[in-house]
């Protein structure tokens, strides 16, 4: 392999987060029972026209921003004709000519890799393999969920690059609003073209093409076998067919699945049922002023500005959700450090060992829970009990105050203080004589803890101990 | 009076002043329909007809004043009617049946149209004499031995043979205008985007429109108000307010400039309309109006133009019909490729085979730009060459036909002398103009011959006043 350069373009699709469908008012939603979710436009009924959903065109003009692409002034649909039973017109319609967004980049820990382009069209249904009696069935429900499709440039040239330039547009899209990217559902798919060539070579090889790869997983063990593949069969004096391969997750392996020559001519012509689409400037700015924060900016602010460590922004930027968690913890309780700290040990480990994404306790309450630590009213230990029974048994944080903390009131608490002292002369005169009084104070103070099961406030019972002790 | 004998209009006025019922229109045009059934001008009489006229007419008894309360429409056979089969006149969608309605269908509803039959076609609206109809050749209404013309043969027979008092037509490349010209009536083909073609079953999206054919003008622009207005559902619809026709008839054409093409003049040497376009255009001097010479120097490319965007089009919107959802599906078909192969070769007819080739050759890789390209080009260039005629004129003058309807099977065999009958309509198609043709002066065998009329891009309005008048002076 290290005589060989690898060279990869990839093609990514991503479903946009519309409320409805590209060309129709169909809901855009995942899951529902087949063909429930589909009008005459989106089936293809004869007659039924399309209609652009404004907002996937302003969520494609997002995503180009964030990757530093030129918005189009005028963007056109076109039609990409060709027969296969998911595709209910028998042609999609795509952009060829004017895609919405043109060039761009997406920067990796050591290149850019430019992209070439992201237009919008539409996705197609799907089809269902049942038994052999049953046969092949088709759920339109996908048909005409509007897709954004991103080409890049051949520029990467390895499956690590891959997958490292895959998690950096899938954290852009989610942080932009664009896209959920649920890859499980095919909510974000890449076709990989690649070739490889002697190294430091500059006439390109041979491509091949991969199509509908939905996992970063599938992406690196495709490259990897199909890079491998190529260069074996350079090696032994062969030749590479330029073709579609399919990936076979099963096996790892490529399959090979129709030779160009016999590829179809999708015969583009522009869509004569739709209008060209001017996008004034304004909207591009208006739209460029509504985009959040992305992961890198995010991750400098909370260095910069929070002093966190580049190890912990890492960590909370990596996943929007996390990020926005702990921005919504800190609109509540605003000590940055503090609550990096719970979040990236205590959170992230409950939800390691549930192996789910979900954080079952609400911003809210860990602040709540976080401000109790910080007065004092419950031990450290306390709290930690406390949110295990948030999250397991969705208690309520005032009640479980209650149980762990500031219940003890101080007439008890004083009389508490007041009986240990009396009852261990030994450590009072300990602590009078000690070189290291503190450590007999602390004794006192747990005392206390053992005594209340931790739920006296620790910052009272410290100030009777140490007014008797005087 | 006789309700045959009444115009769109009177029947109307009448229906809604409880001198005739919604029911007895009907019922007289429905029996019409089955009497003259031998024309083959409609496809079916729907069943329900009759029961809807009785709702309207407790509608009408209950207030409701419609355009066209109670008034019966006959609508072509690619026009979409709810749960009514709209088959194109092909083997394909025989059997299919609209699942929603089509714009132009639910504005005539909602001005309480009873809709009673569906016309004959040539398939797909491909054709210009009904004779690529599955389901038989349509006749023409006053020689039996004659094609109507096409695509919207049925309609325009229908409403000459008195079946029905509006019929709607599609107009692509005159499929409205030609056959309105071979039977005697008047056809319009609005601007483009005047009328939503939703629930339209497309041919070639970019050109075509719906418009009404009619005994009279007067009752084209009452009916053409009905049809207009922008639909949500389609783009290329025209959000603007719909003007009121009627009242742009002013009856008068003093001082009116009429277009003549230096073009028409230099090809109608001969022909037998030559003597009615040249006695409407004296007319129309005579009365006042000023003859301007024009040029649209590239009109003898709108033929060749056409046959290559519209094939495109065409190509691609009858994609949809594969035999894998709701169109014919062979019985031989064994796979997939089977279902798309043997499916679309048993269902659909030659010409509309014939179509579906040229388009994918114009769209090819290799080709596109030598011919669909180009094609669009000279689609711009007419664009800019007819901006300059109108900046000298209002309207302009052309004849609709060569001359009088055909014999049944005389260029069945010959589809370049059949794709020549559309010479002077396709301008307008091209354009998006909007373009009517009215019966004017007899042919050597005494069948009608038609004039048209075409204005800029939303002036209807001239159009209507231009005709209207000429109608006057040839019917007296």
């Amino acid at each position: 392999m290290q005589d060989f350069d690898i060279v990869i373009g990839l093609e990514v699709h991503a479903e946009l987060k519309t409320n409805s469908k590209v060309f129709c008012s169909c809901k855009n939603q995942f899951g529902q029972a087949p063909n429930t979710n589909c009008c005459p436009v989106c089936v293809g009924l004869p007659g039924a026209l399309p209609v652009i959903n404004k907002k996937a065109i302003e969520l494609v003009i997002k995503a180009g921003l964030t990757m530093g692409c030129e918005i189009n002034e005028l963007a056109i649909f076109e039609r990409k004709n060709y027969f296969y039973p998911d595709l209910a017109k028998a042609y999609q319609i795509s952009q060829l000519v004017r895609p919405i967004c043109l060039g761009g980049h997406i920067e990796l820990k050591d290149k850019d890799v430019r992209l070439n382009r992201i237009h919008l069209e539409e996705d197609a249904g799907k089809l269902v393999h049942g038994t052999q009696a049953i046969g092949t069935l088709i759920d339109y429900n996908r048909g005409g969920v509007p897709l954004m499709e991103l080409v890049t440039e051949p520029d990467i040239t390895s499956a690590d690059e891959a997958v490292e330039f895959l998690t950096k547009l899938r954290q852009k899209l989610i942080y932009a609003g664009v896209a959920e990217c649920k890859m499980e559902q095919g909510g974000m798919r890449c076709d990989v073209n690649i070739s490889v060539k002697p190294k430091g070579s500059d006439k390109l090889g041979q491509r091949t093409e991969m199509k509908n790869l939905n996992s970063f997983k599938s992406v690196y063990r495709a490259i990897n076998y199909e890079a491998n593949r190529q260069i074996e069969i350079i090696k032994n004096g062969g030749q590479i067919v330029q073709e579609t391969r399919k990936w076979d997750d099963n096996h790892e392996k490529s399959i090979s699945m129709r030779k160009k020559e016999t590829s179809s001519d999708y015969r583009y012509f522009p869509d004569p049922d739709m209008l060209a689409v001017e996008i004034p400037r304004e909207d591009v700015e208006r739209i460029r002023k509504s985009l959040p924060l992305m992961p890198d900016q995010l991750k400098a602010k909370f260095i910069n500005e929070y002093g966190l460590s580049e190890y912990e922004s890492d960590i909370l930027t990596k996943e929007k959700d996390l990020a926005d968690y702990y921005n919504d913890v800190l609109s509540h309780y605003n000590q940055p450090k503090i609550v990096s700290n719970w979040i990236l040990t205590e959170i992230l480990n409950k939800v390691k060992d549930e192996e789910s994404e979900e954080i079952k306790i609400s911003p809210c309450d860990l602040a709540k829970i976080l401000k109790l630590v910080e007065d004092k009213t419950v031990t450290r230990t306390n709290a930690k009990e406390m949110l295990t029974r948030v999250w397991e048994n969705g208690e309520k944080v005032e009640a479980l105050v209650k149980e762990f903390g500031g219940n003890v009131d101080e007439e008890a608490l004083k009389t508490l203080v007041e009986n240990i002292i009396k009852n261990n002369p030994k450590a009072v005169e300990d602590y009078k004589t000690s070189d290291t009084p503190e450590k007999v104070f602390r004794w006192f103070t747990g005392q206390v803890m053992k005594e209340t099961r931790g739920k006296a406030n620790a910052a009272k019972a410290e100030e009777y101990i140490r007014e008797l002790l005087k | 009076m006789n309700i045959g004998e009444m115009t769109l209009i009177e029947l109307a006025d009448n229906i809604k002043a409880g001198k005739v019922s919604s029911y007895e229109a009907t019922k007289y045009y429905v029996d019409k329909c089955k009497e003259k059934a031998s024309l083959n001008a409609v496809l079916e009489v729907f069943d329900d007809a009759l029961d809807k006229a009785k709702e309207m007419d407790e509608k009408i008894k209950a207030g409701f004043k419609g355009k066209l309360a109670g008034v019966p429409v006959i609508i072509k056979d690619n026009i979409l009617y709810k749960d009514k089969i709209a088959s194109c006149s092909s083997k394909f969608l025989e059997k299919y049946v609209a699942q929603y309605n089509s714009t132009v269908v639910e504005k005539m509803l909602n001005e309480g149209a009873v809709i009673i039959a569906r016309a004959n076609m040539d398939e797909f609206a491909m054709g210009s004499s009904t004779e690529n109809s599955a389901f038989g050749v349509t006749k023409n209404a006053l020689d039996p031995t004659r094609v109507p013309g096409g695509s919207s043969g049925g309609s325009a027979c229908a409403v000459a043979a008195g079946l029905a008092p509006v019929a709607l037509g599609t107009d692509t490349g005159g499929s409205i205008r030609q056959p309105a010209s071979y039977n005697g009536v008047v056809g319009i083909k609005p601007t483009y985007g005047r009328v939503s073609r939703y629930g339209i079953v497309a041919f070639a999206s970019s050109i075509e429109q719906v418009g009404p054919l009619t005994k009279t003008v007067k009752d084209n622009a009452y009916m053409l108000e009905v049809l207009s207005g922008g639909s949500e559902h389609d783009e290329t619809s025209l959000k603007i307010d719909v003007p009121d026709f009627l009242s742009q008839i002013k009856g008068s054409v003093k001082g009116m400039k009429i277009g003549v093409l230096k073009e028409i003049e230099s090809m109608i040497g001969g022909l037998e309309v030559e003597n009615a376009y040249r006695q409407a255009l004296q007319y129309l001097k005579d009365n006042g109006a000023e003859i301007v010479d024009v040029s649209i120097p590239s009109f003898s490319l709108t033929l060749p133009c056409y046959y290559i965007i519209a094939p495109a089009e065409a190509t691609s919107n009858l994609g949809r019909f594969d035999g894998v959802k709701y169109s014919r599906r062979s019985a031989e078909a064994k796979d997939i490729d089977e279902i798309y192969v043997i499916s679309r070769s048993e269902g659909f007819g030659k010409e509309v085979k014939r179509r579906i080739m040229l388009g994918n050759f114009v769209l090819s890789s290799g080709y596109f730009d030598a011919y669909y390209n180009k094609a669009k080009k000279l689609q711009q260039k007419l664009k800019n060459e007819a901006k300059e005629a109108f900046a000298k004129c209002d309207v302009l003058l052309l004849p609709t036909t060569t001359g009088e309807a055909f014999k049944i099977g005389e260029k069945a065999n010959d589809p370049v002398s059949m794709y020549k009958e559309d010479l002077f309509t396709i301008m307008a198609n091209i354009l998006g103009a909007p373009a009517i043709s009215i019966p004017y002066g007899k042919g050597k065998n005494g069948l009608p011959l038609g004039i048209q009329i075409v204005a800029d891009c939303l002036n209807e309005g001239l159009v209507y006043n231009v005709a209207d008048f000429i109608e006057k002076g040839y019917r007296g």
